[in-house]
């Protein structure tokens, strides 16, 4: 019978009305759309979902509170495993991680386990009244490095296990990429500081304009008073392509371009006084999440054409699925196959084009794969006069360089336990991108609530 | 929140105001040569101002503001007892402060400011400072009692002769080497194009010169890579990496160049915040 019922769509705005805006592009399932695609859930004994799903989110059992309109008992049971239900609901690559392994998904549509998760969340967000009961104090002091999700997610649990919880967060908001760079049209910012403030209340203290590396440091918090401390700054570090022509004006690293029209809200210029300027003819370089957010950003500032400009072809972009649909729906461009050679200037110092070369499949290598090699004398210039670099994050240096006895790899990233995230450093834990490199959400917020765990047990031992 | 303690303007024209700020954990740890990034409330942008003085008791920071647009416009009606609800710092690399033997600090214009802290840290280690200080007329020229106070001798220049010797600060550097003091190492801090023609002037003569870049930033934790600068041809983030660089390896054009990029904004920030259209009148 459920096999009958088709995947629930998620109604959305339209797509030349939405290409215009910031309001949030997905309008999310009606209580009886939720119920319905719940109903569609076999309530499988061994539920594969939960394997595709990095913290195991207990699904059939949410999915089944919700088949029983038990909205924030759903909620309860989501939080259980997931600190972030409404962030994760919303950004996680689902089509990748629990939908892959739904078994409705091997001869139909799998249920929409994301979308579910969402509506829950939100419900919750709106309907239900957060109730903590205060655990008793440990006496211990926990310090937090990094208000993302992975930072987040280890002081909820931490302070659940009643520790006293410090956050110090660089920026003046807490919330990470979450803040600065997923925009408002796919995340709403108040949907994040809700959890943020409901972290708040459970006691956990966040302090923003906080520079560790500056201000403090690891080993001056360890010795104020601080019995373990947690190191989630992220994958901050934008890379450039090192390309001639890459300081002309006009040229943007993602985090610069998202993070002037999310965190500064550039997009309300002039009432917020950060400016952020974009041409009518925009290249964004690279495929993934961010630079499908970089494209869809700039079409709501207004530009005209934009591209996405790719070395590889559609089958390797790393982008969500769903990002890839809307951001062509809303009418980006792709020019796949296709790198960037040079940006060329004009004489004030301004994007005129880019230099790009094209590509072809070549035969497949040992892997399997079938890598692009350039095409000679296919050399061509894309008139635009923005160019947004997307092509990747590596780790902040102003922590890492600032532990004395912090074990890194090769690429800069914190080396830690796999189990239990602790570093080369006793009482020292680290997680989510600043140890993966750029990854996902659920991951990081993953890391944060394994590090608790374990912070846990160490204090307890202390 | 962040509290103005004290503010004073600076010179006779109003453009130029001193706010000392009640910033505990920055005063602990900032040194020369570093700066903070404020923010007066929820709307505005994140603005990096260099550290002129701290007092690592009272717990405050001393910042100097020169009025050149929107942001710094309201920063200077700040009154003693207002707040700042974002005040973040130290950031940059400290200036290094070592005995060079005799050195001579330059500040052009608000360049003064951030250059009064090193040349007394530079004093402190022992170096002969002779300080150059420069303005366009003697109405906004700042910080001559203090820069006076802190240096073996002070040179002062305006453009117009109402002030000193008159001419550019280059020529106040001239005229010291003119003397035949051997001079180890010079800190020239102000305009960019006042940067560069020092600089331009020091090179050929091989004299060591540290130059204070203010590009455009954001976060100002090597996050966003707004402030890029290329020097002796690599790309340097300012915020994280300086802001004090090898003037003889700067591309000075190119900070000139990325520093307008937003002069159009600039002007639509002032129109459209002094209409009460809401949206901006400017479009
Ligand atoms: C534009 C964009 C779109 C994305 N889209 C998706 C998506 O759709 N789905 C998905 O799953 N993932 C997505 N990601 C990836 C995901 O956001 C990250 O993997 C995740 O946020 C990592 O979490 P984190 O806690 O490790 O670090 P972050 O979220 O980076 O947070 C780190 C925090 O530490 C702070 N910090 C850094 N240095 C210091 C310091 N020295 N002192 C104090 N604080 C410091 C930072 O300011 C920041 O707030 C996207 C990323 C970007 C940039
Ligand atoms: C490291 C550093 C230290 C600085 N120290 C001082 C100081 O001690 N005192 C002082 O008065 N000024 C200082 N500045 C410059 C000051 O930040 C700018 O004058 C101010 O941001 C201008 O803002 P506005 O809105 O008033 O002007 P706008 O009208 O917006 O801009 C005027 C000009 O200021 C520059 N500017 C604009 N926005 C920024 C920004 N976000 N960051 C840097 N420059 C910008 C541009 O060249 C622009 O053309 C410093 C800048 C840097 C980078
Ligand atoms: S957290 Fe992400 S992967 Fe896990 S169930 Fe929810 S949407 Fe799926
Ligand atoms: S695999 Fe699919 S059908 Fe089975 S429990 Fe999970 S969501 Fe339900
Ligand atoms: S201001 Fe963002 S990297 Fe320097
Ligand atoms: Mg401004």
């Amino acid at each position: 019978m459920a096999l009958k019922v088709p995947r629930h769509d998620m109604p959305c705005q339209d797509p030349h009305v939405r290409a215009h805006n910031f309001e949030e592009v997905a309008l999310g399932y009606t209580p009886e759309t939720a119920v319905e695609e719940a109903g569609r859930c076999l309530q499988c004994k061994n539920p594969k979902c939960r394997e595709g799903c990095p913290v195991n989110v207990l699904i059939p059992d949410f999915i089944h509170k919700v088949s029983e309109s038990d909205f924030l008992g759903a909620a309860q049971v989501l939080k259980v495993k997931n600190s972030l239900p409404a962030v994760c609901g919303r950004v996680c690559p689902q089509e990748n991680q629990c939908e892959s392994k739904c078994i409705l998904g091997i001869k139909g549509e799998s249920v929409a386990i994301g979308r579910l998760e969402r509506f829950v969340a939100d419900y919750e967000l709106q309907n239900g009244t957060p109730k903590f009961e205060k655990p008793e104090s440990t006496g211990k002091r926990v310090a937090i490095i990094g208000a993302g999700p992975s930072g987040l997610a280890c002081a909820g649990d931490l302070a659940k296990a009643g520790h006293k919880v410090t956050v110090f967060e660089a920026l003046h908001v807490a919330g990470g990429v979450l803040m600065y760079g997923i925009p408002q049209f796919r995340l709403p910012k108040e949907v994040v500081q809700t959890e943020i403030s409901n972290l708040k209340e459970m006691g956990v203290e966040i302090l923003t304009n906080q520079v560790v590396g500056k201000v403090t440091s690891v080993h001056e918090l360890m010795a104020n008073g601080y019995d373990s401390v947690f190191i989630g700054t992220g994958a901050g570090l934008p890379y450039f392509m090192n390309i001639p022509g890459e300081n002309l004006n006009g040229v943007y690293s993602a985090n610069e371009f998202l993070t002037r029209t999310n965190l500064m809200k550039g997009y309300k210029f002039p009432e917020y006084s950060t400016p952020v300027k974009v041409g009518k003819r925009v290249a964004v370089l690279g495929a993934g999440n961010v630079a499908m957010d970089s494209a869809r950003t700039a079409l709501r500032l207004g530009a005209e054409e934009v591209y996405i400009v790719y070395r590889r072809s559609r089958a390797e972009m790393p982008a969500r699925h769903e990002e890839l649909e809307h951001a062509e729906e809303e009418g980006v461009k792709f020019q796949l196959l296709t790198n960037p050679v040079s940006i060329e200037g004009d004489e004030k110092g301004s994007v005129r084009a880019l230099t790009c070369l094209r590509f072809e499949l070549g035969e497949p290598d040992a892997s399997g794969r079938r890598s692009p090699i350039p095409i000679k004398g296919s050399e061509f210039e894309l008139p635009v006069d923005t160019v947004v670099v997307a092509i990747g994050q590596g780790p902040n240096p102003l922590v890492t360089k600032s532990t004395e006895g912090l074990e890194l790899n090769k690429r800069g990233n914190i080396v830690a336990n796999e189990e239990t995230m602790e570093t080369s450093i006793p009482g020292v834990f680290a997680g989510g991108d600043i140890v993966t490199g750029a990854a996902t959400v659920i991951l990081a917020m993953g890391a944060g609530k394994k590090a608790a765990a374990a912070m846990d047990n160490y204090l307890k031992q202390k | 929140m962040y509290r103005v303690m004290k503010r004073r303007q600076l010179a006779a024209a109003p453009s130029i105001i001193l706010l000392e700020v009640e910033a505990p954990a920055v005063a602990k740890k900032v040194e020369p040569g570093q700066f903070v990034i404020v923010r007066m409330d929820e709307k505005s942008e994140r603005i990096p101002l260099t550290v002129t003085d701290f007092n690592r008791e009272k717990g405050t920071i001393t910042i100097v503001i020169q009025d050149v647009g929107y942001s710094s416009a309201m920063i200077n009606e700040m009154q003693e007892g207002s707040y700042f609800q974002d005040f973040v710092g130290p950031l940059g690399v400290p200036s290094e402060i070592e005995n060079y033997g005799t050195v001579v600090c330059i500040g052009g214009g608000l360049g003064v400011a951030p250059v009064y802290p090193i040349a007394r840290a530079l004093k402190e280690a022992g170096n002969k400072v002779i300080s150059v200080i420069g303005a366009k007329n003697a109405d906004i020229l700042i910080l001559e009692e203090e820069m006076s106070a802190i240096s073996d001798e002070v040179v002062v220049t305006t453009d117009d002769g109402s002030k000193g010797v008159k001419g550019f600060v280059t020529n106040g550097l001239d005229s010291i080497l003119q003397k035949g003091i051997k001079v180890d190492a010079v800190w020239a801090i102000g305009p960019v194009v006042m940067m560069k023609s020092v600089a331009n002037f020091t090179r050929p003569l091989g004299l060591k010169t540290i130059v204070s870049m203010n590009p455009i930033m954001v976060d100002g934790t090597g996050m966003c890579g707004a402030c890029r600068i290329s020097v002796g041809g690599e790309t340097k983030f300012a915020c994280v990496d300086g802001p004090e660089f090898d003037g003889h390896l700067v591309d000075f054009d190119l900070a000139m160049k990325r520093l307008a990029f937003y002069r159009d904004e600039e002007e639509r920030a002032k129109i459209g915040k002094n209409c009460d259209c809401g949206k901006g009148g400017a479009q």
